[in-house]
């Protein structure tokens, strides 16, 4: 037995020690049991309440935008699945490490990082960092999710514009919405990170577009990676909208223009509907609803093209001889002129100590009104300019339409100008100068109108005097109760006109076409009746047009509405130094005048061929491209 | 050889009891680790693993229960050599988890030798003082203090503060149960507050950031949930929100959505007062304290100095490892890994657990040895 070191008393003494042990035991137990009913008992529901926040996180579930499409059913813009970063910040434990992990991890700048990060808003939702991840950004984020604690992956909707650049400018773009427009009501039920329309349609009819965002309880685990969805509270999808304009209408539009600088506006006379609206140069909004870097942004609203610019709402030019058109009809009305008055042109008009130049050096010889119109004869609009005084003058343009809006549904739509000695004293600050009404009555001088507003003048005397508001949506399909609402088209205005006048305009105007200024204008398949233009730019003029530098040269107009008989097209064409409107422009609204007569369309009151009509792409009915004269 | 025959009239109800306690509180600990670690969808979970793990610890159980533990603990130097050469291996060839190198690889598993030497320092211990008269206070204090030394200072270069702290304690409980004068306790007090700056500095320099930072932000965890704090917190929430009966089985938010680290692990008390509340707590704490309190009964039985100081040391161990770990969970001390005995999961911790057991009962089996 190894029990050499066996000593009684020792081991008694050691015995009797024990009961030090039993009690130190029992206080210490004790002291556990007391700590444990605190916390379990007396601070229980406090710790509960902290383990339900702890397992469940809102998550916003972003809506589907509503979808976009043409008058006859074609998609013009879309959404398609694209991965989206998120960041919530109740489980973030070093930021400074995590914006470094994600900027290294993705390239991204870490003050952007930063800056999203910290951006005002609710610490319970998760803030999006970067959308549009490519997949193998997406992989990148999924591999490191370990290290890379309140970091998600989400799968959202991207908006599409499968078209690219067609209608560019109508359709508009999307973006994150500002901070600045967070403080507007409008945007009031919106939050960081949420996409709004921030140009053109998408802008202008957002409320519709935009849907109502749905909320996720998830539960999930420490590291934030959602484990199961407790509650979902639906997204309502946007209401989908019906535009009245024809992608193949448009994309001849577009094709036309080119490489050109310059807007061309198609109407239905009868309704106000947008049949096509190209503004070029233009761009691609998929790349606008994309995040830009300031510096990509600042490449283009910088580019002198200004490609951002809707030349054919927001673009104002001098309506040159376009301008007549309205001149004539104020003319007969206020009786200043017969059809049959006529009044002798020699090449030019004296004024004072200046001679004003008719654009034909020999001058027209004794013309009327048709053939002042139909060879454009500037001495007779300035003789009879003269004779109205620009008061008169101005409140015939306003009849038009002319320095208002024409209420078109874009934003920041531009009204012109329509010269006053009341708006000269105050824009100016200086009196009217009789010569200046001289200028203004063939369109010179401060005129300055848009190449929508010339529509609309066109398609007023086509429609006989009764102007429509032009309408760019049709119809909003609700999606959530499948309610279609047709919007109907609204007379805006009837031109007080006697019952004859615009008859003898419509007629001179066709012969524009078929005998005047215009003549490549005319058409085997359709009559055309129209006006050119020539908006001078530069003062002094000397040489042959092609000597010119491009940026002198004068924008050249056309307006036209077609068939002369029962017009269902109105037209306005506006090339930005291209020179004279009869050979640059005129050619440009003869083929779009053409393709829409080939087009064969429904007729354009029936509205739509029901909401799920899709007629693709217009195929070979598309003319050549080409690029302007 | 006389001895085994006259001892050889088999279990009787001291016994049953006690054995009904360990596996009792066993079974505890597996469902609890069932219910943390069930939807891992591992091959072989943690559970099952646990269960391999009882089996070979019952072995280890039933081996150092019907041993003679005279022979035993003649073989408690060999065994402290041994285990200081591990420990020593540890440090260069073994296997790093949290930066903390505790473990040699051993096939799919891997071995704590850290927590074996808890049991072959009380064995070490025991025999030292039960071998010859130790008189004096340089034979009591100074030497078995020498003997400790090394192998603590091992553990703490892993760093292991847990079992660091472990060995401490099994020394100052052995050297008080040995008995000193009351001059010789004081002396100790004076020399420990003297030394206590070294010693700090040794156990503080030892330590990695993250094992400082628990400490020191042991005091006020809600002034930073997402950092140093977060296990300490996620602990106290898991605990307090079990109320008085618990969010049921599975029903522990807290650890089933792995807010609670180490749920298995060190923090299982906390999955368990989750699920099973103030109440499901009392049990537990019943289980543990009659456990003890029968344990401490043993030492009252034991026939020799050797199986006083074995028990002793064992129930000091246990007692210390059951109130630490209960305390950290609860917010009452820092977090320093120590598991709980019997219930968190763990190879080498619950075979040498039940060892030792094994070895306390055989304590009170030897009683009747020489009569």
């Amino acid at each position: 037995m190894a029990t050499a070191g066996l000593q009684d008393s020792e081991l008694g003494e050691l015995q009797r020690r024990v009961v030090i042990l039993r009690i130190g035991l029992l206080l210490v137990v004790a002291l556990l049991g007391l700590r444990l009913w605190h916390l379990q008992i007396r601070e229980g529901p406090y710790y509960r309440d902290l383990s339900e926040n702890n397992r469940t996180r809102s998550v916003i579930v972003e809506p589907a935008r509503g979808l976009i499409y043409d008058r006859n059913g074609v998609l013009l813009a879309n959404n398609v699945p694209s991965f989206t970063l998120y960041v919530s910040l109740e489980d973030v434990k070093d930021r400074d490490l995590l914006v470094d992990q994600l900027s290294n991890l993705l390239g991204l700048d870490a003050a952007l990082v930063r800056s999203k990060l910290t951006a005002r808003g609710s610490r319970q939702l998760p803030r999006k960092v970067k959308g549009r991840l490519t997949l193998r950004e997406a992989t990148l984020i999924e591999s490191h999710r370990l290290d890379l604690p309140g970091v998600m992956v989400q799968v959202e909707s991207q908006r599409n514009y499968p078209g690219g650049v067609t209608a560019s400018h109508l359709l508009g773009y999307v973006g994150e919405v500002s901070p600045e427009q967070l403080e507007k009501p409008e945007y009031a039920d919106l939050h960081q990170g949420s996409i709004v329309g921030q140009y053109g349609v998408e802008k202008f009819f957002d409320r519709f577009l935009r849907g109502q965002a749905g909320q996720k309880s998830v539960e999930v685990d420490a590291v934030g990676h959602e484990k199961q969805t407790v509650v979902v509270d639906q997204p309502h999808a946007g209401d989908n909208l019906y535009l009245t304009i024809d992608a193949r209408l448009q994309k001849v539009a577009e094709n036309l223009l080119g490489e050109e600088t310059g807007a061309i506006v198609a109407l239905d006379p009868r309704t106000g509907d947008v049949l096509a609206m190209a503004s070029r140069p233009g761009f691609d909004p998929n790349i606008l609803s994309r995040e830009l870097t300031p510096k990509q942004w600042t490449e283009i609203v910088q580019n002198e093209g200004r490609p951002l610019n809707n030349r054919a709402s927001q673009g104002q030019y001098p309506p040159g001889s376009v301008f007549k058109v309205m001149m004539a009809a104020a003319a007969l009305e206020t009786k200043t002129v017969t059809p049959s008055t006529t009044i002798h042109c020699n090449g030019g008009y004296q004024f004072g100590r200046r001679l004003y130049h008719d654009w034909k050096a020999g001058g027209h010889g004794s013309v009327d009104l048709r053939h002042a119109l139909v060879q454009s004869c500037d001495v007779y609009f300035y003789t009879v300019g003269q004779r109205m005084g620009i008061e008169t003058m101005a409140s015939f343009a306003h009849q038009f339409g002319l320095g208002e809006e024409t209420g078109i549904e874009l934003p920041s739509e531009r009204v012109g100008i329509v010269p006053s000695e009341a708006w000269k004293r105050k824009a100016k600050n200086e009196p009217w100068l009789p010569g200046e009404t001289i200028s203004a009555s063939i369109g010179q001088g401060y005129v300055n109108v848009t190449p929508l507003q010339m529509a609309s003048l066109i398609g007023t005397v086509a429609n006989d005097g009764v102007t429509f508001r032009p309408r760019l949506v049709q119809a909003v399909l609700d999606r959530a109760t499948g309610e279609l609402q047709k919007r109907v088209a609204v007379p805006k205005r009837t031109v007080q006109l006697r019952p004859e006048i615009l008859p003898i305009i419509k007629e001179a105007l066709a012969g524009v076409v078929k005998e005047g200024t215009a003549t490549r204008a005319k058409s085997a398949l359709v009559t055309i009746a129209g006006k050119t233009g020539t908006a001078q730019v530069a003062a002094l003029r000397a040489g042959p047009e092609k000597d010119i530098p491009k940026k002198f040269r004068d924008h050249a107009w056309f307006v036209a509405f077609a068939p002369v008989e029962a017009p269902t097209i109105a037209v306005a064409v506006l090339g930005e130094h291209m020179g004279h409107g009869g050979s640059a422009s005129a050619p440009l609204a003869k083929e779009l005048i053409e393709a829409y007569v080939k087009l064969d369309l429904p007729a354009s009151t029936g509205v739509m061929d029901g909401a799920s009509a899709k007629k693709e792409d217009a195929g070979g009915r598309e003319p050549d491209d080409r690029s302007g004269d | 050889m006389i001895d085994r025959v006259i001892n050889s009239r088999g279990f009787d109800n001291f016994d049953f009891r006690f054995i009904g306690l360990v596996f009792a509180i066993l079974g505890v600990g597996v469902l609890s680790i069932y219910s943390v670690t069930h939807d891992q969808g591992a091959a072989f979970p943690f559970y099952a693993k646990q269960l391999v793990w009882i089996v070979l610890g019952t072995v280890a159980f039933l081996v150092m229960w019907l041993s003679d533990y005279h022979r035993i603990a003649r073989l408690a130097y060999p065994a402290y050599a041994i285990i200081l050469i591990l420990l020593a291996v540890v440090l260069f060839e073994g296997r790093s988890s949290r930066g903390a190198q505790r473990w040699i690889p051993m096939g799919p598993f891997a071995f704590q030798p850290s927590e074996f030497a808890k049991l072959v320092l009380i064995l070490t211990l025991a025999h030292y003082y039960s071998e010859a008269p130790r008189v004096g206070w340089l034979q009591r204090v100074v030497l078995p203090g020498l003997l400790v030394l090394p192998g603590l200072l091992l553990i703490l270069k892993q760093p292991d503060l847990g079992s660091g702290l472990s060995f401490m304690a099994v020394y100052a409980a052995m050297l008080l149960m040995v008995g000193m004068r009351s001059k010789a306790i004081g002396v100790i007090l004076l020399f420990s507050l003297m030394l206590f700056p070294f010693a700090w500095e040794l156990m503080w320099g030892s330590l990695h950031d993250y094992q400082r930072q628990r400490i020191m932000t042991f005091v006020d965890p809600v002034y930073d949930p997402g950092g140093k704090g977060y296990h300490a917190l996620q602990s106290k929430i898991a605990i307090g929100a079990g109320e008085l009966t618990g969010k049921g089985l599975y029903g522990g938010t807290q650890s089933q959505l792995k807010f609670l680290p180490e749920g298995h692990t060190d923090f299982v008390f906390s999955v368990f007062a989750e699920e099973w509340g103030f109440l499901g707590v009392l049990v537990l704490l019943i289980l543990f304290v009659t456990l003890i309190w029968l344990s401490l009964e043993i030492v009252g039985r034991a026939k020799d100095q050797l199986g006083a100081l074995l028990a002793v040391g064992i129930i000091c161990m246990l007692c210390f490892c059951v109130v630490i770990n209960i305390g950290m969970t609860v917010g009452m001390f820092p977090i320093v890994g120590i598991p709980l005995p019997l219930m968190s999961y763990g190879g080498s911790a619950t075979v040498m657990t039940m060892a030792s057991l094994g070895l306390l009962l055989n304590v009170k089996r030897r009683r009747l040895s020489f009569f």
